[in-house]
């Protein structure tokens, strides 16, 4: 979409007007500054997601929308998530995070912060893996996607 | 170098290189600069209004009358929040205007200054699109773009916000001749393939309907609209933003559709086979229950230039995205060269069942009621204007009346509120309608609780010398609303009776007009009469009629449309 102030809040305003559901949405410019891109994830029966798709299209803002599932995508999310790590759980944080691929980037007496990145499927995978208890905070970006192979999506 | 202007001189130009001959607003402190040009300059005259949301409709009813892009100048805060009301109820009709707001200086913005609100977020949701003019470089170009977006694709109302020292500031003049937008590129012609499927489908109809709705209007497509239903011979009907698409005193006419649709639209609607929707969106006072809708088997081709009206409610089978216009050119060039044709047979069994239904006579009232009847000041004013005039109306019954008894041939003659349903819509519509057609006979249907919700534009009316023809079909109640009380709500008429009304004749007076109070049935058509002859007069017609009429026939909330409550 146009990298306009406002474009986000039309896509926003959108979704709620007409009780759509926004899973997750990240926005950032592209290599032409005059581009954001989005990626937003929302559920919704084949009709809905038809409808969102039109609609979506109707702002004049955006000049593009793809639904990535209809093709092979990647699809990434990048969490920080600040862990109480004492005694005999920070060994076995740190083996938990070695498994998922993720790194420790900040650690003090009494905690860890860990950054992981993946699937969504993955960080929640991670997650359902350490105590709730332990958890003491989490911030996670959404999903960012993008086709497979030389695909490229083009303006 | 092009000469250096100043904000509001080049808005001001703008609407000049655009054209514009008539705007309606209202000054305030965040416009006056705006004002102050217009003052200086006799090519854009300027409509003052009483109120914003006047301003708004009048611009609303300059265009449907008139196919131009409407203009609304209205000041920050205040003026806008009024001016809403007016903004949805072009958005929710796919009218195009163009509304310039005022706004606070910018760098007061988001300081809460006096009279300021957050215009673009406000108006949002119901504008085809709108922007804030931060730089005076932007500024033609921006407005430029409002008007090309307002009338292009699916027409809709554009806002261009201008704050205060936006207006203020000096910049090079050069109104763009071209556009291009990456983002914005509306379907015009519709897909080959899809129109050669329509035309298949067309032809092998046996019990086939055409459907229209605003969109034949909206694209001035009515005289391809009638080639095509003729060219078929195939029964049509109108949706209410749709009436006057194809001539309604045609024999191929078999009525308006929907929640008070005559009950042969509605049985053809719900029993045909094969339905060729045009410009229309199957909304939920057109189809009613979409469940009870598609109990029965039929296929669908729908027309429209916007993508998002296609199977949002009902599943067609032949989508087609286009301009209507072009969509129909090509359908009747096609269907010129079938081999096929229409199964003549079945289509003469189609038409004896339509006409059986027709004989049902379902908008049949009591004509020799001692008590004037609303269906037939509508009649009446159908015969003394020769179904020449444009009508506009408020919402309510009376809206219903009209649509269903006044017969209109023509395309834009009628204008009604029919998405948003604004009461006080009528009368600043009807001025809007008049500015455009000077010289047209301009009536507007309406009832004493519409009519008050902008009353104050009797003062605008008498400013610009407007003669619009009030006709008040005055019952003393909501009636809409006192209507399903009355069905749903066990007769309680909780807050439906119009107590403590003005005397409206003095009223009118009191603003320099004439008014007329109609008793009896045998006065209405002379009064009437008498009304279109003072040609330069605003005329205030009171009808004192039938308190308990309803309107039939009618599919209740949630029904199908063959479940209609008939007289």
């Amino acid at each position: 979409m146009e990298n306009e102030a406002g474009a986000l809040s039309r896509v926003a305003g959108l979704f709620s007007a007409r009780g759509y559901n926004i899973e997750s949405l990240s926005v950032a410019p592209t290599e032409d500054p005059t581009l954001s891109r989005m990626t937003l994830v929302t559920k919704g029966s084949d009709d809905v997601i038809e409808q969102v798709t039109k609609q979506l299209n109707k702002l004049i803002e955006v000049v593009k929308v793809i639904d990535l599932t209809d093709g092979n995508h990647i699809e990434r999310e990048l969490m920080l998530v600040k862990i109480k790590a004492v005694g005999s759980d920070r060994d076995e944080i740190k083996r938990l995070v070695d498994i998922f691929r993720g790194s420790i980037i900040d650690v003090t007496e009494k905690s860890y912060t860990v950054e992981l990145t993946g699937t969504s499927a993955k960080l929640d995978a991670f997650l359902d893996n350490i105590d709730n208890s332990i958890v003491l905070e989490t911030v996670r970006t959404g999903a960012s996607g993008i086709g497979r192979g030389d695909w490229v999506l083009k303006v | 170098m092009s000469v250096e202007l100043t904000g509001a001189e080049i808005t001001i130009r703008c609407l000049q290189e655009e054209g514009v001959e008539c705007i309606f607003g209202y000054p305030g402190g965040a416009v006056l600069f705006l004002y102050d040009e217009l003052f200086k300059q006799d090519k854009v005259r300027h409509i003052l209004v009483r109120h914003e949301q006047a301003a708004l409709h009048a611009a609303d009813g300059y265009a449907r009358s008139s196919n131009k892009v409407g203009v609304a100048l209205v000041t920050s805060g205040p003026g806008v929040t009024n001016a809403v009301t007016g903004i949805a109820t072009a958005y929710l009709d796919s009218i195009p205007l163009v509304i310039i707001s005022g706004q606070v200086p910018t760098n007061a913005i988001g300081l809460d200054a006096f009279q300021e609100v957050d215009t673009v977020g406000i108006t949002r949701p119901c504008v085809k699109h709108n922007f804030l003019v931060s730089d005076i470089s932007e500024l033609a170009t921006t407005i430029k773009k409002a008007f090309y977006i307002a009338s292009t694709g699916r027409p809709g109302p554009v806002l261009v916000d201008i704050p205060k020292d936006v207006t203020q500031q000096k910049a090079p003049f050069v109104y763009p001749e071209k556009l291009t937008m990456r983002s914005y590129n509306p379907v015009v012609k519709g897909n080959a393939k899809q129109i050669k499927k329509a035309v298949d489908l067309i032809v092998s109809a046996k019990r086939p309907i055409i459907y229209t709705g605003g969109g034949v209007i909206l694209s001035d497509a009515a005289k391809l609209l009638t080639e095509l239903t003729r060219l078929l011979n195939y029964p049509c009907t109108n949706t209410l933003m749709g009436l006057g698409g194809y001539p309604a005193t045609d024999k191929q006419f078999i009525g308006m559709l929907g929640m008070h649709g005559t009950y042969e639209a509605n049985m053809a609607m719900q029993y045909c086979d094969v339905l060729i929707a045009v410009g229309a969106r199957f909304d939920d006072r057109v189809i009613g229950n979409p469940k009870h809708f598609s109990n029965e088997s039929r296929k669908i081709v729908h027309i429209d230039i916007d993508p998002s009206s296609i199977s949002k409610r009902v599943k067609v089978d032949v989508p087609i995205v286009g301009n209507v216009p072009d969509v129909l050119k090509e359908l009747i060039k096609l269907l010129k060269n079938s081999k096929e044709e229409p199964d003549k047979t079945a289509l003469q069994e189609w038409w004896h069942q339509i006409d059986t239904w027709r004989a049902r006579d379902c908008l049949k009232y009591d004509r020799d009621s001692s008590i004037i009847k609303p269906q037939m000041v509508v009649e009446k004013l159908y015969e003394v204007t020769k179904g020449d005039a444009f009508i506009t109306s408020d919402v309510g019954q009376h809206q219903m009346w009209a649509a269903q008894f006044y017969k209109f041939d023509k395309p834009r003659r009628w204008i009604n509120s029919g998405g948003l349903g604004t009461m006080g819509f009528g009368m600043p519509a009807a001025m809007g309608a008049q500015l455009a057609n000077p010289k047209a006979k301009v009536a507007c249907v309406t009832g004493e609780a519409s009519i008050q919700m902008c009353i104050q534009e009797l003062s605008t009316c008498k400013q610009y010398k407007l003669p619009l023809k009030i006709v008040n079909l005055n019952n003393r109640y909501m009636g809409m609303v006192r209507q399903w009380q009355e069905f749903f709500h066990g007769n309680r008429y909780s807050e439906s009776y119009m107590d403590a009304l003005p005397d409206f004749i003095r009223l009118a007076e009191s603003y320099g007009h004439v008014g007329i109070k109609i008793e009896r049935p045998e006065e209405v058509e002379d009064a009437l009469k008498e009304a279109f002859k003072l040609k330069d007069q605003l005329v205030f017609l009171d009808f004192i009629t039938d308190q308990t009429e309803n309107v039939f026939p009618m599919v209740p909330g949630g029904k199908g449309l063959s479940e209609m409550i008939l007289v």
